[in-house]
């Protein structure tokens, strides 16, 4: 008897919890499809008039590719950055190994904010003008020690022992990089490569601070608001949310497929 | 196809501690080597110098008539079946064992052909498109040594591969593994701290310790007659009676004993006898002793005995199971003078 009310009571907290979470992602697709001019209750009815408009929309659908480009891109190159130095650092034999670590992972407690305007002030330091190579760049940064830290977390004494294994039977160092460690973990591989693509793809302030001309999708969503709230954002953003979701699927189907 | 080893004063340090200190050995081509010594004594060390894994503070090494100091694992004509296995789990027994054989530029038709080839030989045939994470240990043991093997290389080297096997497993992959070396032919170097194991299969037993060679020769002469106190006791038992030389013999506590040969008068030796040696029929009688415990061990029973003149003594006797033997039973043990082994080291 006395077990149900406390069933009761963690159904009612966990639905709660999801609602917390989940609701204004919920709210926010669902007026997307509102049939009115404005993305507030009462729900007028079901229309895809603004994801057409927003697939319609050139200035969008030029910051989605720019935000993909960039998302992939930068998330390659820190993937890359992020794996050799895992391996350095795995290996053992590096002199100041725990410092090194340390000091590639504590970016990961600095605020975007700050990355952005340090980069903001270096670059016109150094006279190279705002692009979507330098919000790359930016992204690249951030994404390093998230990258650096998968890696490092997935290589151990199997790895090691293996890549030992390798060099043993006549495997060169890149042969036993790409042959061998790689393909060991490369679930976390995967996992590192689109957690950094789905933190690339929805950054703003970054993004926001080192662009010009051309801009990823959430600073032209971030102008789109400032004409005023209308069911075109609302189309937008649940766009945004559904590749974000995709990629993080993924991820667990990777990482969950091995275990 | 096969190469010996040339190892001269090689040292290696870790920090404070000299893990090799002068190793001077020579390997013959094509034979079956075993390092054998208690964990730390520096065995792993030589073997990871050989295989290219370490480099030694000084010393040389050379691998048939070439010179190794310096020259990385890939380049060395070793290959190493580890400890662990270390096989690599994301490829199949085909490609694991044609690694080696892709490095060195192998189609892929042809390291297949090998694959299936070495499987054969290690007794695993057909196996090819498994992957080691459905092998047992043992299996997984053989595909390692096919891996190593499949690259014809001159040295094999085998770091306790043994190791993590159960007893029977153990003793058949022993054979199988002499089996092998006749068959292939290479220089075989096996780490292992376990001495049955290593009289069992080795041409040339060298017993380590504490960074040094203890003794090195085939298993029946340093069983029969070992260099030092240390490969005496290490491999087998053997009842040390310490003493100093005097007119060609060792004066111990039991009197006279074995033969000193040329040794200077007055130097401090042992004088060895192993269990099996001490009997009640010998031609020469030793003592009159206690049996201070008996142990049944299926094949003899071990008797643990203390001399009645030099009770601090202790020496273990086998006798056979078919004579009952009590705590406490008072006997007159004999030896043959020549088997007694003296010691200086």
């Amino acid at each position: 008897m006395t077990r149900t009310p406390r069933v009761v009571a963690c159904a009612v907290y966990m639905v709660l919890l999801y609602g917390f979470i989940f609701l204004p992602v919920a709210v926010l697709a669902l007026f997307s499809f509102q049939d009115g001019r404005f993305p507030i209750p009462p729900f007028r009815g079901f229309s895809l008039r603004w994801h057409e408009a927003v697939l319609g929309d050139a200035d969008l659908m030029a910051a989605l590719i720019n935000s993909l480009g960039v998302a992939v891109l930068s998330s390659l190159l820190a993937l890359a950055l992020g794996f050799l130095a895992a391996r350095a650092v795995a290996t053992g034999a590096l002199p100041g190994a725990a410092a090194i670590r340390a000091a590639l992972t504590a970016p990961l407690s600095v605020s975007y904010l700050v990355i952005g305007l340090g980069l903001l002030a270096s670059l016109n330091l150094i006279g190279i003008g705002l692009s979507l190579a330098t919000v790359a760049v930016g992204h690249v940064v951030i994404n390093t020690p998230l990258c650096f830290a998968i890696c490092a977390a997935a290589l151990g004494d199997q790895q090691r022992s293996a890549e030992r294994a390798a060099r043993d039977l006549g495997a060169g160092e890149w042969q036993v990089m790409a042959l061998v460690t790689a393909p060991m973990i490369l679930p976390a591989l995967l996992a590192a490569f689109l957690l950094s693509v789905t933190f690339s793809w929805d950054e703003f302030i970054i993004a926001f601070l080192l662009s010009r001309f051309e801009v990823t999708l959430p600073v032209e969503i971030w102008s789109l608001l400032r004409s005023g709230l209308n069911p075109k954002t609302n189309a937008v953003g649940s766009l945004v949310f559904l590749v974000s979701a995709i990629a993080v699927l993924v991820v667990e189907l990777a990482v969950l497929r091995r275990r | 196809m096969t190469a010996g080893i040339e190892i001269a004063a090689l040292s290696r340090r870790f920090g404070g501690t000299q893990a090799l200190a002068g190793i001077d050995l020579t390997v013959a081509a094509g034979a079956f080597c075993v390092l054998l010594g208690p964990s730390g004594c520096g065995k792993t060390t030589l073997l990871n110098i050989i295989g290219g894994f370490d480099d030694p503070d000084e010393g040389r090494l050379s691998i048939g008539g070439r010179d190794m100091v310096g020259v990385p694992a890939a380049k060395r004509p070793t290959t190493t079946v580890f400890q662990d296995y270390a096989l690599f789990p994301h490829m199949t027994l085909s490609e694991n064992i044609g690694f080696g054989l892709r490095m060195r530029g192998w189609s892929r038709p042809d390291r297949q052909a090998r694959a299936a080839e070495m499987l054969g030989l290690v007794g695993l045939p057909g196996a090819g498109d498994k992957r080691p994470g459905q092998l047992s240990g043992g299996q997984r043991q053989r595909v390692a040594l096919a891996r190593a093997l499949a690259v014809e290389p001159d040295v094999l080297l085998l770091d306790e591969p043994l190791g993590a096997l159960d007893l029977n497993l153990r003793r058949a992959m022993q054979e199988e593994l002499k089996d092998i070396q006749r068959r292939v032919g290479a220089t075989f170097v096996h780490v292992t701290h376990d001495q049955e194991e290593a009289m069992a299969i080795a041409d040339l037993i060298v017993v380590m310790n504490d960074g040094r060679i203890e003794d090195a020769g085939p298993p029946e002469r340093v069983y029969r007659a070992p260099r030092s106190r240390f490969a005496a006791t290490f491999l087998g038992d053997m009842a040390l009676l310490p003493g100093v030389v005097r007119a060609g013999q060792v004066e111990t506590a039991l009197g006279p004993l074995g033969d000193a040969g040329d040794v200077a008068e007055g130097t401090a030796a042992a004088a060895g006898i192993r269990p099996e040696h001490l009997s009640l029929d010998g031609s020469q009688a030793l003592a009159e002793v206690d049996v201070v415990e008996s142990h049944f061990l299926g094949g003899h029973r071990k008797l643990r005995c203390a001399p009645v003149a030099a009770p601090e003594i202790t020496l273990a006797v086998h006798r056979p199971v078919t004579v009952e033997a009590r705590v406490g039973d008072r006997l007159t043990l004999r030896v043959d003078p020549d088997t007694v082994v003296v010691l200086t080291r």
